[in-house]
């Protein structure tokens, strides 16, 4: 993966094959350098069995394949920049993926278009609410699909004119309280 | 900067349409792959160049979609498209051949045979 936001729709995928009804997002910034990402959902979450082996790159709970790579590559990537992970499920009740990524460590990667995945990820699960934070030094931007389905009334958020709005809305926002680009 | 307002006129805006839109069936269907593999070779910018075509163009009657892994890695990103009963797959996708996908096979009904699975090289 080339940027941060493409792990996160990567893990975002998971939490929508496990039926989840809300899935938060968040990119929490701190004087330190440090980037804190948190995908948390309310699906069917994970036994302790599963959830012990969720690290390992040829332990899936998929059928068709034996390898699930999405969540091995997110801790490797928070890990290698002296950074930790960390996974919490509990069945009926949900997961939370939790990584913190050390920005000036050289083997960081960038954030990327986090716009682009909260866009894509609206546009097609329409059924899903999704509430992306951005947080940086006491500030901090939220995008709640409940709140946009309030503004648009009826109409759907999965129309493509509606997903282009929601990429700038974010982008826009997302820049002004970051103000430098990860 | 951008402001909910701004959606506010997008659904009025919607919403004098939708009539026109409502009788207008989805015939046609993409399908990207989203799982490790495809978003790793790329399906995000695949993904969003068929909205961006699709927009650009005001092309009615089809619809964007996302599945899990296809099965063929090693071809991602891959995406298939459905006509009727006709379904084609494209593979080792880029935002330029997207481009041409839609011009030929979305608008011009003719699918673009190089690109399709049958056709890839090893």
């Amino acid at each position: 993966m080339r940027e941060l936001s493409l792990n996160i729709l990567d893990i975002a995928q998971n939490s929508i094959v496990a039926k989840a009804t809300l899935i938060e997002i968040e990119v929490d910034v701190d004087k330190r350098e440090f980037i804190t990402i948190t995908i948390k959902d309310n699906g069917v979450g994970m036994d302790k069995e599963t959830l012990e082996n969720v690290t390992d790159p040829f332990f899936t709970s998929r059928k068709t394949r034996k390898i699930g790579l999405g969540v091995p590559l997110f801790k490797q990537l928070a890990e290698i920049t002296g950074g930790i992970f960390d996974i919490k499920s509990e069945v009926g009740k949900g997961t939370t993926v939790k990584a913190v990524f050390d920005t000036t460590n050289i083997d960081y990667t960038p954030l990327g278009d986090v716009w682009d995945t909260v866009a894509l990820l609206i546009q097609m699960n329409e059924n899903i609410d999704f509430v992306y934070t951005v947080k940086k030094d006491g500030k901090q931007f939220v995008c709640d699909t409940r709140q946009l389905k309030e503004v648009m009334d009826g109409m759907p958020l999965t129309d493509i004119s509606v997903v282009q709005f929601i990429k700038e809305y974010i982008k826009e926002n997302q820049t002004e309280i970051l103000k430098r680009s990860y | 900067m951008k402001s909910l307002q701004e959606l506010q006129a997008i659904r009025d805006k919607m919403k004098a349409t939708v009539n026109t839109r409502d009788n207008q069936n989805c015939n046609m269907r993409i399908v990207v792959g989203m799982a490790t593999c495809g978003i790793a070779a790329g399906a995000r910018p695949v993904l969003n160049k068929f909205n961006e075509e699709i927009l650009k163009r005001d092309i009615q009657g089809v619809m964007v979609s996302q599945t899990g892994c296809i099965g063929v890695c090693q071809y991602e990103p891959i995406a298939e498209i459905y006509d009727g009963d006709k379904k084609t797959t494209y593979v080792k996708l880029t935002p330029e051949k997207v481009e041409r996908i839609v011009a030929e096979h979305i608008i011009g009904k003719t699918p673009v045979t190089e690109f399709e699975i049958g056709e890839v090289k090893e």
